[in-house]
């Protein structure tokens, strides 16, 4: 009783017509900011394929890069950069996604995992630079790996391992704890429960998680200048030890050119990797909508 | 007290924590074999504490532990020489919340068979869950569709599929954690008369909140309540056959809480 009398006593503001207004117009404002941002995307996009379209051909695929544009072609580019994608998912991947699973399943909660817990999540804040820095000390000159693949695919591995970390431990989590109780209850081990369930269940998820990784990795410029992975390769690259160039680089290369004719060269390799990349997105996305279980 | 029926479990002095708050104290009180045995009282009284403590499944919260024994056929679970995997395989387990796996309703039967060292042909595996799927009663309903997921069923039959898991493996004791509070009048019936026959071959432990439940199904009631200086630790108050505690309680607060007149 003694509440309601209470109400009584407050005066509440009763403008209703104004307060829709206010949600009015920041429903609007919202509403431009998305305009924005999807204007200045289109106009990239019309830019770049107007630029690159007369410049999209076969070639570009079969031919390495010349100082004719006629001729020109990211050959080594792309396989240099399938090649990196291909290491560095090798080592990422079993890397990451183990220790995701360490860190959900495995760890005791005691100061040092909390420690590691919260670094890991930082280092996925670190800017991609730093990693480059990393790799030229580390494993360019102190491992004496040169500018090779393989130097290359360790500072990529390095930079999306937090990422996977992370995502592997949030696929994880979202598998309800009663999954594992009911697992755990008909007498199965930790390790069981793991195998045929959390990781069944969280793969779809994880999966989601390491493409884009590795779709950052395969947009990453940054490190790679910073190792020194070369900008002219006119050869195939056969193994992990060559030296090697990428799309990103290569087209970084040709926009620094004067020549009018190597900014249409580079649109027309902006072009393949956006499609590279959106690609990899969407396929991550239609997983993810996919397989997901709902709970 | 009844003596005649032998004992599977037995609780002696059991204390458990969560952190520094003893949780239930002083607990001592036994299962008897075909026998379903019913544990009620008021909510935070530490009745899924006990039940879980049964199969040591109440170890996985990290803060947990306990003192005291408890006994399973005279050995000591909490014996360091003995593996709570071992303990979960021969006790099994229901829970409140329906919670099969997200596989085909064979797997959700076939995979506890499997993991607990199943090595036989594909033909008696079909016939171990058929078994486990007719001692459930959900044979009849499911026996079309045994490749659909788990969760495409009801909540009753999803109850029962968890009761088919936990009865395939052959477990000597199976613990029920409210196992009908999520379902309706006549999934909640089905249960109950699924307990009855199920208590021919098994040993039954419910967690129950619901006095007519366990009116009807159990053989033996615990009564549990919270004492101690502040009220806050639960332990068993009365221990007996159910028509006794129901008709002729010893304990005051037994009566008052059986007849709604307590709190
Ligand atoms: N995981 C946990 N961590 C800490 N305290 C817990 C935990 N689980 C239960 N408790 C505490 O132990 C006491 C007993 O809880 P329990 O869940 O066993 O009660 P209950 O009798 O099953 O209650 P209900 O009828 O509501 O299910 C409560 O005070 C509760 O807060
Ligand atoms: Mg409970």
């Amino acid at each position: 009783m003694s509440t309601l009398t209470a109400l009584k006593d407050v005066t509440f503001e009763r403008n209703l017509s104004f307060r829709k207004l206010k949600g009015k117009i920041f429903e609007i404002l919202a509403f431009f900011a998305i305009l924005l941002g999807i204007a200045m995307l289109l106009t990239l996009l019309v830019d770049v394929f107007l630029d690159g379209l007369p410049w999209l051909s076969t070639r570009l695929f079969t031919e390495f890069p010349s100082r004719f544009p006629e001729k020109a072609g990211l050959r080594s580019a792309l396989q240099g950069s399938i090649w990196l994608m291909f290491l560095t998912a090798l080592m990422a991947i079993p890397v990451g996604v183990g220790a995701g699973i360490y860190l959900e399943e495995f760890a005791p909660q005691n100061r040092i995992t909390r420690f590691i817990e919260i670094n890991v999540a930082n280092l996925a804040g670190v800017p991609s630079i730093i990693y480059g820095l990393l790799g030229l000390g580390l494993f360019v000159r102190q491992l004496g790996l040169g500018r090779t693949l393989i130097a290359g695919a360790m500072t990529m591995a390095l930079l999306v391992l937090p990422i996977i970390i992370v995502t592997t431990r949030e696929a994880i989590r979202a598998v309800p704890n009663s999954i594992r109780q009911a697992a755990l209850a008909i007498g199965a081990t930790d390790w069981e429960v793991s195998r045929d369930h959390v990781l069944v269940y969280s793969a779809p998820a994880i999966l989601t998680g390491v493409i884009l990784a590795m779709s950052r990795a395969i947009g990453e410029t940054a490190p790679l200048i910073t190792i020194g992975a070369l900008t002219y390769i006119a050869f195939d690259p056969k193994g992990p030890f060559d030296i090697f160039t990428v799309l990103p680089i290569q087209i970084f290369n040709w926009v620094s050119l004067p020549q009018p004719a190597f900014h249409g060269l580079a649109a027309a390799g902006i072009i393949i990797l956006l499609i590279v990349l959106l690609s990899m997105n969407a396929l991550a996305i239609w997983l993810r909508n996919r397989l997901t279980i709902h709970w | 007290m009844d003596n005649n029926h032998n004992t599977v479990l037995e609780t002696k002095n059991l204390n458990i924590y969560y952190g520094d708050f003893l949780a239930i104290k002083d607990v001592n009180f036994k299962v008897f074999r075909h026998q379903i045995t019913a544990i009620i009282g008021p909510s935070g009284c530490g009745k899924s504490t006990l039940l879980r403590s049964f199969n040591r499944m109440n170890e996985l919260v990290p803060s947990a532990r306990s003192e005291g024994k408890i006994l399973f056929n005279g050995e000591d679970i909490y014996d360091p020489s003995i593996d709570p995997v071992e303990v979960r395989r021969r006790i099994g387990m229901v829970f409140q919340k329906p919670n099969p796996f997200p596989k085909s309703i064979y797997e959700n039967i076939a995979w506890g068979l499997k993991i607990n060292g199943f090595r036989g042909s594909k033909s008696e595996l079909d016939d171990l869950v058929e078994q486990a799927l007719r001692g459930a009663a959900l044979w009849d309903e499911v026996k079309d569709k045994l490749d659909q997921s788990g969760l495409s069923l009801s909540g009753g039959q999803q109850q029962r599929l968890c009761i088919a898991r936990a009865i395939a493996i052959k477990p000597e004791v199976i613990l029920m954690d409210e196992p009908a509070s999520a379902l309706d009048p006549i999934a909640t019936l089905k249960i109950e008369d699924l307990m009855r026959e199920l208590k021919e071959n098994y040993t039954i432990v419910i967690v129950t909140h619901n006095m007519q439940e366990a009116a009807r199904v159990s053989d033996y009631t615990a009564m549990m309540m919270l004492t101690g200086d502040e009220e806050r630790s639960g332990t068993v108050i009365e221990f007996d056959q159910t028509n006794v505690i129901f008709t002729r309680p010893k304990d005051k607060r037994t009566e008052d809480y059986i007849t709604g007149r307590f709190g």
